[in-house]
């Protein structure tokens, strides 16, 4: 039979030489290559200090991304919390005041938003079903904490700083491609659902 | 009274040995037994220094202490004996064996009475317990036991081999 | 005895060395864990501790400091006295060992002797071997106090083990004392004087490697080193011996096993390798270098046999328990007694007998 690499042994059931019943050469054959080993390059990365190369689009902590003028994006909609399979996200709507259009975009927004980190296995679909560019993953990791309630992030650590310079940057993400696909009339990731053929297959149920 | 270093131990280690040699018997604990019973064996083998015996303390401890008394342990261990366990012995058997022991003890008075006096001697010649004086005698006085003892026990390890070994006939 | 201590004032420097001993072994254990860590990562190429301390130096304080800080637990139905008395008489056992080990030449300054040997008996040899035996008990007691199923079979393991191992051991340095003719570890330090000598070696080790080679494996078996590591066995017996055993209690376990093998490191050096001996020793004019050079050599000597240790340890994978009885009873004892036979030959026809 051809073998897949070169590298398969066949299994050999002969008596051993006497030179193999003593062990001795091949455990002083095994200790030469741990020897070698001692010398070799490690492959340790030390990590606070040195950081393994990620991926450009490495789906870590979320960011709820403000517009230019500073105003929540966010609209809670809740498709986010919809497209979530591991039902990580949770939110509370509530009305825009008057005046406080500089606070958030839309009329309604996001009283609560809250993330369990524990619950988010990190696929990115909130962020793909978001219409209004407001959730990102971003390269940042979540830390470790003490506490399993400290791992429901609400909007302090979810919405990026209004300072302008402590914004996150998430232009990686929001490439040409992305954005055409996020301002698609009727939403690319949708694009497959035709509504006769829905209502047809629950006819045809029925 | 004046004693000197070697009396202090003496005695010391006298009592050590006797208590625990006590303690051996008293035990109903035979974990507890077998470790006095290594207890009795290392005052023993002070003993042995205290009488310039450096050799023959050294292999007490190695064959008794070291190995003997390791198996044992080992034996009782793997039985795990313990008050529960032990057997209700009847109580004829409790009385023979009380007269059994006790016809030791003419044997040990008379001893006592025969011997003479111990004296206490520092001995003068601190070469008696070495190696070579013991192997030079070994090897020309007493050569005859010497040899008939090894092959004692050389009969004694075929014997043990001669059990442990499966037998064919019963196997098949 | 007695007329030693009486006369000539009260001589200090036996009980000094004592306790400098004591803290060296201790402190060399202390670091062989750290060691043995690091040896491990730089084998399988990663770095090992380094962040206690630059490289990580102050791990071992660290460790110990977390092993007193734990919870001492001793189980409800275990044996209070001999559960305390099994890590007691381990490490004690791990410690008696280094008194008859002479550590280098005599240092002589302003005339007055200083030896380094804390005693040294006519029977050393025999001493290191009685003591060694004793070893066996520390992890007796402690697995059968424990009253768990494991830990006693861990136990038991552990002491066929040594037990077995012990023989071959024996015999083996029955043959060095056969050829070094003196049960002094101080006089078998001096016979491998320098390295050369009448045109051959002077190191027991050229003299007969098999019996460096079968001690060297007894000794790996002694001190429960892989590949002989049986009596602590994750996937069979839990913990092993020290299964119950918590806090610093399993710390003086873990700890005496690292002292063994600094003891035991130490005897192979000084029994084979010339101990504190070095080549051209006798070109240097200064005794007290010579001397000085001496300690080092044989620490240096020391250390590179703990790592021979380690170095095995990270290499082999461990034995099958029956394996191991084979190796012990039908190879290294029948490879021990021939080997016996062999010298005692030689040495009668070459007539080296006295």
């Amino acid at each position: 039979m051809q073998s897949l690499t070169n590298r398969s042994k066949q299994v050999s059931k002969k008596e051993m030489t006497f030179m193999e019943k003593l062990y001795l050469p091949a455990i002083l054959g095994g200790m030469r290559i741990t020897l070698s080993h001692l010398f070799k390059k490690k492959v340790t990365v030390s990590y606070p200090e040195q950081k393994r190369p990620i991926s450009e689009v490495y789906r870590g902590q979320h960011v709820l991304k403000r517009d230019e003028s500073g105003a929540e994006r966010c609209t809670a909609c809740g498709l986010c919390s919809v497209a979530c399979p591991a039902e990580a996200i949770t939110m509370t709507a509530a009305e825009r005041k008057k005046g406080e259009e500089g606070l958030y975009r839309e009329e309604k927004y996001a009283a609560v938003y809250e993330i369990n980190m524990l619950r988010c296995i990190f696929c990115g679909l909130c962020e793909e079903a978001c219409p209004k560019e407001a959730i990102f993953l971003t390269d940042r990791i979540v830390p470790t904490e003490f506490e399993r309630g400290d791992f429901v992030y609400g909007k302090d650590k979810l919405v990026e700083p209004m300072d302008k310079n402590l914004r996150v940057d998430v232009s990686v993400r929001q490439t040409k491609g992305v954005l055409e696909f996020k301002q698609h009339p009727q939403y690319a990731h949708n694009k497959l659902w035709d509504p006769n053929k829905a209502i047809k297959s629950k006819k045809s149920a029925h | 009274m004046n004693l000197t270093l070697t009396e202090i131990l003496f005695f010391v280690l006298s009592a050590i040995t006797i208590i625990s040699g006590a303690l051996v018997i008293f035990s109903r604990n035979p974990v507890y037994s077998v470790l006095y019973l290594i207890v009795t064996f290392f005052a023993i083998a002070g003993h042995y220094i205290l009488l310039n015996a450096q050799f023959l303390a050294a292999v007490h401890v190695i064959v008794y202490a070291g190995a003997i008394m390791v198996l044992f342990l080992f034996v009782i261990m793997m039985l795990n004996l313990n008050e529960t366990t032990e057997p209700k012995t009847a109580l004829w058997s409790k009385f023979a064996a009380v007269i059994a022991g006790l016809t030791f003890l003419p044997l040990l008075v008379g001893a006592l009475k025969t011997s003479e006096a111990v004296v206490m001697t520092q001995p003068q010649n601190s070469d008696i317990g070495l190696v070579k004086t013991l192997g030079q005698v070994l090897f020309t006085d007493y050569l005859v036991p010497f040899e008939l003892s090894s092959v004692l026990f050389l009969s004694a390890m075929v014997g043990a081999v001669l059990l442990g070994k499966k037998s064919t006939e019963e196997t098949n | 005895m007695t007329t030693l201590i009486m006369t000539s004032g009260f001589d200090w420097w036996p009980y000094i060395l004592v306790v400098i001993l004591f803290l060296i072994s201790l402190g060399v254990a202390a670091y062989a864990t750290y060691a043995e860590r690091k040896v491990a990562a730089f084998l399988q190429d990663r770095l090992g501790p380094n962040r206690a301390g630059p490289f990580g130096i102050l791990q071992p304080i660290a460790d110990g400091v977390k092993m007193f800080m734990k919870e001492e637990i001793i189980p409800n139905v275990s044996n209070k006295t001999l559960f305390i008395l099994g890590p007691a008489i381990a490490m004690l056992t791990a410690l008696l060992t280094g008194a008859v080990i002479p550590w280098g030449p005599d240092v002589v300054v302003d005339g007055k002797v200083y030896r380094l040997q804390v005693t040294d008996v006519n029977i050393g040899v025999l001493y290191l071997l009685g003591v060694v035996s004793i070893g066996v008990y520390g992890i007796m007691i402690g697995g059968w106090a424990s009253n768990n199923k494991y830990a006693l079979l861990g136990a038991l393991r552990a002491s066929s083990q040594m037990i077995s191992y012990e023989v071959a051991m024996g015999v083996s340095i029955v043959t060095l004392i056969m050829f070094t003719g003196t049960l002094s570890t101080a006089e078998i330090a001096q016979q491998q004087h320098g390295f050369w000598a009448d045109g051959y070696f002077t190191w027991n080790f050229f003299k007969n490697p098999l019996v460096f080679l079968i001690f060297f494996i007894c000794a790996l078996a002694e001190t429960n080193r892989t590949p002989f590591d049986l009596p602590e066995c994750e996937t069979e017996l839990v913990g092993g011996y020290h299964t119950e055993y918590s806090s610093m209690k399993l710390g003086f376990y873990l700890f005496a096993e690292y002292v063994n093998m600094f003891i035991s490191s130490a005897v192979i050096s000084l029994f084979f390798f010339g101990g504190y001996n070095f080549p051209f020793m006798d070109q240097i004019d200064n005794q007290l270098l010579v001397s000085l050079i001496g300690v080092g050599v044989m620490f240096a000597k020391t250390v590179f046999f703990i790592f021979v240790f380690m170095w095995i340890r990270w290499t082999i994978p461990r034995f099958r328990y029956d394996q191991l009885m084979n190796l012990g009873w039908k190879v290294l004892i029948p490879l021990s007694l021939v080997n016996l036979a062999i010298t005692g030959l030689v040495m009668y026809f070459t007539g080296n007998l006295e």
